[in-house]
């Protein structure tokens, strides 16, 4: 081939892999706008963390509130959603505050961000987040918010991948950047390693105890800690992100089936005689799900044929029933009032 | 293609009348090669850049279960790059297997469309590495090949400016598709596959395909060289005239390289020194850790180390060339161990951060393409893909051995005194590498005995 013959080829290449490009690219812009038939509609309007009996959530369906906090009627929460401005990648609320983990495309890297809102969705406070969003919670007072983020090499070419979980004092804005600061007991005994991760806070009506997940030497464990004791101590094995029931008897949490697989089962634990359920959720779940009430939880999974979007899903706490579509395209479930 | 005309002066100066001290011009084939690179790299990074946040935000999946399977892919990509590299030199075209692996490659972007869970994630990416294996040593090997002994350092350092400027831009190309398309990880994916799609094209139009141990590619870098434009498609078609008709390679005699005492001390070395590096991660999370500076300078700490490598890989190899490659490999691990301890007494200066992250930068371009130019000046052509394989195989895997160790030690330890461990061994092995690779074969010379096409050029 000569010169000017291979120049030609590339140009063409070029022009129709570029246009090939910009077509995936309008396609995916036009599709962010875009409403589907059947999917749920949403109408903007006033989203509020004191409405009382009403469920919210992000509303995961396409067009131009994909992202956006909604709220629905908790008898009816397949019904038409209200979206508020508030876009988030995670969002909780409780007692009137909420915490939304933000992320949004910056120039050079990703931007994120958790975002303190009050009970009419108005920012008070923004931190800086070191990683990705991965679980957001307020405490029952609204007193207490913690989050965690994952906290990635240059590369999934690096080794590594970390947690790191924050807690922040709503009162004061006075924040524990890092758990793995705390002090810390396992089995027993103090120890120190490494390797430690915290994930997965939920919180007591106390403003003080909390639990949350630690991960150590390929294990991971339930481990209740203080806020003002600055301390945490184990309590069972193999329990991911804990939530803590509304009467605190127990918590729902991920096990996972088979080590080293990323197959989990919802748990119940019960935190007086440490036994635990499985619940009739026959799926893999991967989120902090959510106490309805007493007798219910909610949870988050992925959507069938949709790769980008989940489902939010319900189950009876004891072990018993079947597990209950919830909402579709939807997650970071959080009850309102 | 300024990178490459911005290197002429730094590698000797061009005398006004075009004398004999300019320096020989970049090959056609580096050129392409690089600019091959710098679009796969875009490809790459722009998945890379969105990835966690599509597995957390878009599939709601926990991505910590990576961290194991990433030591399972560095190893395997190791494995990978040996077979490569003497795939190469045994159906002696190396573009064909470079050409594969870019494919390979290209083919998973796609494929991550269609992963929707942590598992086919896993495999996509798999694939994806084993992509990444497949190529890197045919395609040194085509840079060293198609570059004359004396001026291998400035190729590798000008392939390698170029390879980063793809990896710089890559990011950015991922985050003006999502800021046009809200969610468009989907747009993501497919851009990067179309521009992956276009580093195999321009590979398969303007790379020429030979290992090529004949004189055919020289003859054609030398007038490429004289009418040089700056474009990457200078080249004729280059196929493998003196290849065709060489004995087969077999995998005893790529065994019997290592009986070389040049590669033998080059392979000992990057292993030596690879067992002490720590990797770029570990190196991020260290300098948060010990600087104490802010959350969301984090994720752009990378960028400064890329930065820094970017604008000087070109002088360091043009400096390797000049000064003796040893002596830049060398310093570069002197400046990774000023970096190590800068972290260690962690002087309570402004200014500490930024110093480390350039001598990180500084580390990486006076090492990461002067060893391949080192390695390609002392193994015979025929063999050069499975050489340069040897030694990068042995520097991945003791890298990988170092993550383990560094980790573990970590664990145990704590940062401050795992890091010491770490800065001792590189002292150590750094001087045992100064020992092996003293001067008594220089490195710059060029093996003429097993080279017979690689005849010096310029009067240097």
């Amino acid at each position: 081939m000569t010169r000017s013959r291979r120049l030609l080829v590339l140009a063409a290449a070029v022009l129709l892999l570029g246009g090939l490009a910009a077509a995936l690219v309008l396609r995916s812009a036009a599709r962010a706008e875009q409403t589907h038939a059947g999917d749920p509609t949403v109408a903007q309007g006033r989203v509020a963390l004191g409405q009382q009996d009403r469920l919210a959530f992000l509303n995961g369906a396409g067009g131009p509130h994909r992202g956006a906090l909604v709220s629905v009627p908790l008898q009816a929460p397949q019904t038409e959603r209200t979206a508020s401005g508030l876009t988030c990648q995670r969002f909780h609320a409780a007692a009137g505050t909420g915490v939304c983990l933000n992320s949004s495309p910056g120039a050079l890297a990703q931007d994120n961000k958790a975002v303190i809102v009050d009970s009419d969705l108005r920012p008070l406070h923004s931190f800086p987040l070191a990683g990705t969003p991965s679980r957001a919670r307020v405490a029952p007072s609204g007193h207490f918010a913690a989050w965690t983020v994952f906290v990635a090499g240059e590369s999934y070419g690096a080794a590594f991948f970390s947690t790191r979980t924050t807690i922040v004092d709503t009162r004061t804005w006075a924040v524990e950047p890092d758990l793995e600061k705390f002090s810390l007991v396992v089995d027993g005994r103090p120890y120190a390693s490494g390797d430690v991760n915290f994930w997965g806070v939920t919180f007591s009506k106390d403003d003080d105890t909390f639990y949350a997940t630690l991960g150590t030497a390929g294990r991971t464990y339930l481990v209740k800690g203080s806020v003002s004791g600055r301390s945490v101590t184990t309590l069972a094995q193999n329990v991911e992100c804990p939530s803590l029931s509304p009467d605190e008897t127990r918590v729902v949490y991920k096990k996972r089936v088979l080590r080293g697989a990323s197959l989990w089962r919802e748990h119940v634990l019960d935190l007086r005689t440490l036994r635990e359920q499985p619940l009739a959720e026959k799926r893999s779940v991967d989120d902090q799900a959510l106490w309805l009430d007493d007798r219910t939880v909610a949870y988050a999974l992925p959507a069938e044929g949709a790769p980008d979007t989940t489902d939010l899903w319900t189950v009876p706490a004891d072990g018993s029933g079947t597990a209950r579509l919830l909402a579709p395209a939807a997650s970071s479930p959080t009850r309102l009032g | 293609m300024y990178l490459a005309d911005r290197s002429a002066p730094a590698g000797a100066k061009t005398a006004p009348d075009g004398a004999p001290v300019r320096p020989p011009a970049i090959a056609p084939t580096v050129l392409a090669l690089g600019a091959v690179s710098l679009i796969t790299d875009v490809s790459s990074e722009m998945v890379t850049a969105v990835l966690p946040l599509y597995l957390v935000a878009g599939l709601g999946l926990s991505p910590l279960g990576f961290g194991a399977l990433d030591g399972v892919y560095n190893g395997v990509g190791a494995l990978v790059q040996l077979t490569g590299g003497h795939l190469a030199d045994r159906v002696r075209n190396h573009k064909l297997i470079a050409g594969i692996g870019y494919g390979l490659s290209a083919l998973c972007k796609p494929l991550l469309l269609l992963a929707h869970s942590l598992g086919p994630v896993g495999v996509v990416l798999a694939l994806e590495r084993t992509g990444k294996g497949l190529r890197t040593a045919p395609r040194d090997a085509l840079i060293s090949l198609s570059t004359p002994p004396e001026s291998q350092g400035r190729a590798f350092g000008v392939h390698r400016a170029m390879d980063t400027t793809g990896a710089l831009l890559g990011p950015l190309a991922a985050f003006f598709i999502l800021n046009a398309a809200v969610g468009g990880y989907d747009a993501v994916f497919g851009v990067s596959a179309c521009v992956a799609v276009l580093g195999v094209v321009v590979l398969m139009l303007f790379v020429p395909s030979g290992a090529a141990p004949g004189p055919a590619p020289e003859a054609a870098t030398k007038r490429d060289g004289a009418k040089r434009g700056g474009a990457v498609g200078a080249d004729p078609d280059g196929t493998d005239p003196g290849g065709a008709h060489s004995p087969r390679v077999s995998v005893r005699e790529a065994a019997a390289l290592l009986r070389l005492p040049r590669l033998r001390a080059l392979a000992l070395c990057a292993a030596l020194l690879g067992l002490t590096t720590v990797s770029d991660a570990f190196l991020y999370l260290l300098l948060q850790d010990r600087t104490g500076i802010h959350e969301q300078w984090f994720p752009l700490l990378p960028l400064g180390t890329a930065a820094v490598f970017l604008l000087l890989a070109v002088p360091a190899g043009a400096l390797a060339d000049r000064i003796g490659r040893r002596t830049v490999f060398l310093a570069g691990h002197a400046l990774l161990l000023a970096g190590y301890g800068l972290l260690l007494s962690a002087p309570h200066w402004p200014a500490l951060p930024y110093l480390v992250l350039v001598l990180h930068g500084l580390f990486y371009a006076a090492t990461d393409g002067v060893l391949p130019a080192a390695v390609g000046a002392s193994v015979p052509a025929k063999l050069r893909a499975t050489g340069l394989a040897v030694v990068g195989t042995g520097q991945a895997l003791a890298r990988f051995g170092c993550s383990l160790a560094f980790g573990a030690a970590w664990t145990m330890w704590g940062a401050g005194p795992a890091l010491a461990a770490a800065a001792a061994g590189l002292c150590c092995c750094a001087a045992v590498a100064g020992f092996v690779l003293r001067p008594a074969a220089p490195d710059t010379e060029p093996d003429s005995a097993t080279d017979p096409a690689r005849l010096p050029r310029g009067t240097r």
